[in-house]
């Protein structure tokens, strides 16, 4: 059993709540931009940093009658297979099949960046400006809830207005997805509805926690188009070839050695019976 | 370089701008560790590893290959013929992993937590097993080393203890380093969707065995072209030729896995209509493979220092290096919204651990018998009277 959240795009109004809720709860200072831009429409230039676990992404799509505004919350998508975990050296990061939460322990962390590089989705972070710098990313607020108290749910599902995020176990989350989609096409005499019919999430590289329904292709909001297959796949495979590739190693070398020494031996001796 | 061989007998120039280098190597390490990696870095969350993981890891610990193709090759095919480089490769090789070691511990945030791998093992991340072959190959190195230290203080027990385990030692660090390539290979497994699909594949820690096992012994034409003239050690043509064979052999294998991949994976379109990524794949194959194949089995090329020193070369910089820079930096996806190039303090470091593993090649060939003819000269030049030649 797991959590997730579902994000609901056709509810979102882009009031950024959510992202206030978790600068609040996690105590992340704002970040004023030096340079104010407005590259990326309203939203400036934002990113997950070190100080900022979530942003609401903005895009304009489409022009005239067509024009609408999209939006997409961007945080740790806390994978069900997470590329962070395999590749984190030290185990710092780690997935609780309990809660679904990805969460990341500074305790063992020795600052190698591995995580960073592996994550499909662009999402830990590190303290650049820090002397002794940790990674830092979005906890699912897993220091806030419990299975027991599940009314405590994550910081930026409490302040959502509209419920275009909604808390609760996965499997719940996917069937209700798909009602919706469901039920809006049904309603639609053109048999469309309003949503794209897709769960992002839910099978993206192996499946995710934090599952989207939007009234766009995920993709136009800069989510990154994945396969099913799990980032991790190929490495865990390469790293269970391990033993026996160094036993074959080991058993090629070593008779390779006997066999060129007994020739060179065989050798050595025919040239001594020829001197003789 | 060549300005270092030209001036050696007036003015030691190479060691005035190496000592310079590593000087201010260690001027940056105190910003370093002072301010924080943010400080003087341009590394971001967009782009979390740079230079020093793309040259002083990646392409640091494949040019490190020569110690253990050319402790393969005399040790283990007992091919004798090649006897006279092995010390010199494996002291490459040994001063090349100190330097991954020590930029490591200049990349890690927390270096001084490294110990923590050992009682947090994550046995599923390839770094978990690239962090031990670093820390068991450079041991391995360094007793592999220990003979030229023994023979030259004379200590017989040690020479004796190490003599006996030397051929297990040398199977153990073949096992060790060539898993040490392929893993760093299987790093980059998990980068499925970051990774150019022209560089993507399951076989990648394949493709990094067998180029590493091609550039051993190419590091060591390059660097026994340069070190016959700064120190004299002249290595025979027979030796650079057969090298040369090995390695255009090697590289034969290579390039039909590179493109039987691509072939495989149904992307052959990819190599004609991707660019620019195109480019450089033709650039490093066409460049760096293809033409060293060709130049090594040229007869006048083989008879040629020159001609051997510059296939070895193409190969070093266009087919391992550049290849290492693609898949770890260039075609590696950076975060939206980011940009990187290495700020000045990061090629400081990267070019002053180099620095600093040059001069402690000279002073080692100096003091130690790494290679015969030059430490008898030596011998004579510097205590009036021939010593007793070491026997390696």
């Amino acid at each position: 059993m797991a959590y997730g959240v579902l994000f609901d795009g056709t509810r979102c109004i882009g009031c950024r709540a959510c992202s206030v809720a978790c600068k609040s709860w996690n105590e992340n200072p704002a970040v004023i931009e030096k340079t104010p831009s407005v590259e990326g429409g309203i939203q400036g230039k934002a990113v997950v940093s070190d100080k900022t676990f979530t942003f609401m992404r903005y895009k304009e799509i489409g022009e005239g009658d067509d024009f609408k505004w999209a939006f997409a919350k961007i945080q740790c998508m806390h994978c069900l297979k997470p590329g962070c975990e395999t590749a984190c050296i030290v185990g710092a990061l780690h997935r609780s099949s309990k809660t679904g939460a990805v969460t990341y322990d500074q305790s063992k962390c020795i600052g190698c960046r591995y995580c960073m590089v592996a994550c499909p989705f662009g999402i830990p972070t590190y303290q650049w400006e820090e002397r002794m710098p940790w990674i830092r990313k979005c906890t699912f607020c897993s220091n806030r809830w419990n299975e027991e108290e599940l009314d405590h749910v994550p910081a930026c599902v409490t302040a959502c207005p509209t419920r275009a995020l909604q808390f609760g176990e996965r499997d719940g989350l996917i069937a209700e997805a798909h009602r919706r989609i469901d039920e809006s096409k049904a309603a639609d005499p053109a048999g469309v509805g309003k949503y794209v019919d897709h769960v992002y999430g839910e099978k993206e590289v192996g499946g995710t926690a934090w599952m989207y329904i939007s009234s766009v292709d995920m993709t136009e909001l800069d989510m990154p188009k994945l396969s099913e297959e799990p980032v991790t796949k190929n490495a865990r495979t390469a790293m269970g070839t391990l033993p026996y590739y160094a036993t074959g190693m080991l058993i090629l070398m070593a008779s390779i050695y006997f066999v060129t020494k007994r020739k060179q031996k065989i050798a050595a001796g025919k040239h001594e019976e020829k001197k003789g | 370089m060549k300005e270092m061989i030209e001036t050696k007998k007036k003015f030691p120039w190479g060691t005035l701008i190496l000592s310079a280098l590593a000087f201010l190597c260690a001027g940056v390490l105190v910003q370093r560790y002072v301010y924080g990696l943010g400080a003087m870095t341009n590394m971001s969350d967009g782009r979390g590893w740079g230079l020093w993981i793309s040259f002083d890891l990646y392409c640091g610990v494949a040019l490190a290959a020569g110690g253990f193709t050319l402790a393969a090759i005399v040790h283990v095919f007992n091919m004798e013929k090649y006897h006279s480089v092995v010390r010199p490769a494996i002291l490459t090789a040994f001063l090349g992993y100190l330097l991954v070691v020590l930029a490591l511990l200049v990349d890690l945030g927390q270096p001084w937590y490294i110990w923590r791998m050992i009682f947090n093992p994550n046995i599923h991340s390839p770094l978990y097993e690239v962090g031990w072959c670093v820390m068991l190959y450079t041991a391995v190195l360094a007793l592999e080393m220990s003979p030229a230290l023994f023979e030259r203080l004379k200590w017989r027990i040690p020479l004796r203890i190490i003599g006996f385990i030397q051929i297990p030692l040398i199977i153990a660090g073949i096992v060790i380093s060539t898993g040490h390539q392929n893993s760093l290979g299987s790093m980059l497994l998990i980068m499925t969707h970051s990774l150019d699909p022209l560089w993507y594949t399951p076989i990648i820690p394949a493709l990094f065995f067998v180029s590493a096992v091609a550039v051993g012994p190419a590091m060591v034409i390059f660097e026994g072209t340069l070190s016959g003239g700064v120190f004299g050690h002249k290595i025979s043509r027979e030796v650079f030729t057969g090298l040369g064979r090995i390695v255009s052999g090697i590289l034969v294998v290579y390039l039909i896995m590179r493109v039987v991949d691509v072939a495989v994976a149904g992307e052959l379109d990819r190599l004609f209509n991707s660019y620019p990524q195109n480019v450089y794949w033709w650039i490093e194959i066409v460049g760096g493979v293809v033409l060293p194949i060709i130049l090594f089995n040229i007869p006048k090329v083989q008879q040629s220092g020159k001609g051997m020193f510059i296939a070895a070369l193409l190969y070093i910089v266009l087919g391992l290096s550049l290849n290492r820079f693609i898949v770890s930096s260039i075609w590696l996806v950076i975060r939206p919204g980011y940009t990187y190039f290495p700020s000045w303090q990061e090629f400081a470091v990267s070019i002053g651990l180099v620095a600093w593993a040059l001069m402690m090649f000279q002073i080692a060939v100096r003091l130690l018998p790494i290679t015969k003819q030059h430490t008898e000269e030596e011998a004579k030049s510097e205590h009036g009277a021939p010593e007793a030649t070491p026997a390696s």
